[in-house]
């Protein structure tokens, strides 16, 4: 299934985009499994979801943790904690 | 209710001249969030942004008695003693003013998707904003507590 994944400030700028359509195996269903996927994905991504890194979640542009399911279509987004105010 | 997301200055008065269209506003408390030391850069997820505005906005408009309530922050490059959010609150007494404009700030900072970027590199989240926005969470007696302490207050906190 196909799900486009956002990137914000410092892990945009790691990664060198903003945004990607990925094309996830059935069995990932959560927002923690598309995580480890990407992870698989290479160095960089490894870095940023590396444990030492806060990064929090959303899909479909609500807050949530990473037990929280996801589907085709779905647009889940990642960033550090916010900072704004 | 008024919610936005933008690059301009807002003006302050302006803002909040529009509260007393309503007769029966008698209370309208103000926080404005300004660049300090250095200049800084904000990036925001269009979209995400406004719906958590609005939530969270929505959310202090059913906790207390709230008339009307406009929330506006700033994105992109700011200087110096450049304004980067407004929270104003329109009430009948200022209690529920203080405390839901409080309120707002404090889930603003924990829950809007903004990040700030200085020249030194991006903000970091500080643990003592996440306790701020903590002790909001629902339960009878602490929201009547807040509402006591905050008629007490005379000023509202700068950032």
């Amino acid at each position: 299934m196909k799900v486009k994944v956002l990137f914000f400030a410092s892990l945009r700028e790691q990664l060198g985009k903003s945004m990607e359509e990925v094309d996830v195996p059935k069995n990932v269903a959560t927002v923690a499994a598309l995580r480890d996927h990407l992870r698989s994905r290479g160095a960089v991504y490894q870095k940023i979801f590396s444990g030492k890194n806060l990064v929090r979640a959303a899909v479909n542009q609500e807050m949530v943790q990473a037990g929280a399911t996801i589907k085709a279509g779905d647009e889940v987004a990642f960033f550090p904690p916010v900072t704004g105010g | 209710m008024k919610v936005s997301v933008q690059r301009e200055d807002f003006d302050i008065s302006l803002e909040t001249s529009l509260f007393y269209k309503d007769k029966s506003v008698g209370a309208v408390a103000s926080f404005v969030g300004a660049v300090r030391e250095v200049p800084m850069t904000l990036e925001h997820y269009p979209g995400m942004t406004e719906k958590a505005l609005g939530k969270i906005t929505r959310e202090a408009m059913s906790r207390w008695q709230v008339i009307d309530c406009t929330v506006i922050h700033r994105i992109g490059a700011l200087k110096v003693g450049d304004p980067i959010v407004l929270v104003a609150v329109a009430s009948s007494h200022r209690g529920d003013a203080f405390a839901a404009c409080e309120f707002i700030m404090d889930y603003l900072k924990t829950r809007a998707p903004f990040w700030k970027k200085e020249a030194a590199g991006w903000v970091e989240a500080r643990a003592t904003d996440d306790a701020a926005a903590a002790r909001w969470k629902k339960t009878a007696r602490s929201a009547r507590g807040h509402r006591r302490r905050a008629a007490r207050r005379s000023t509202a906190r700068s950032t």
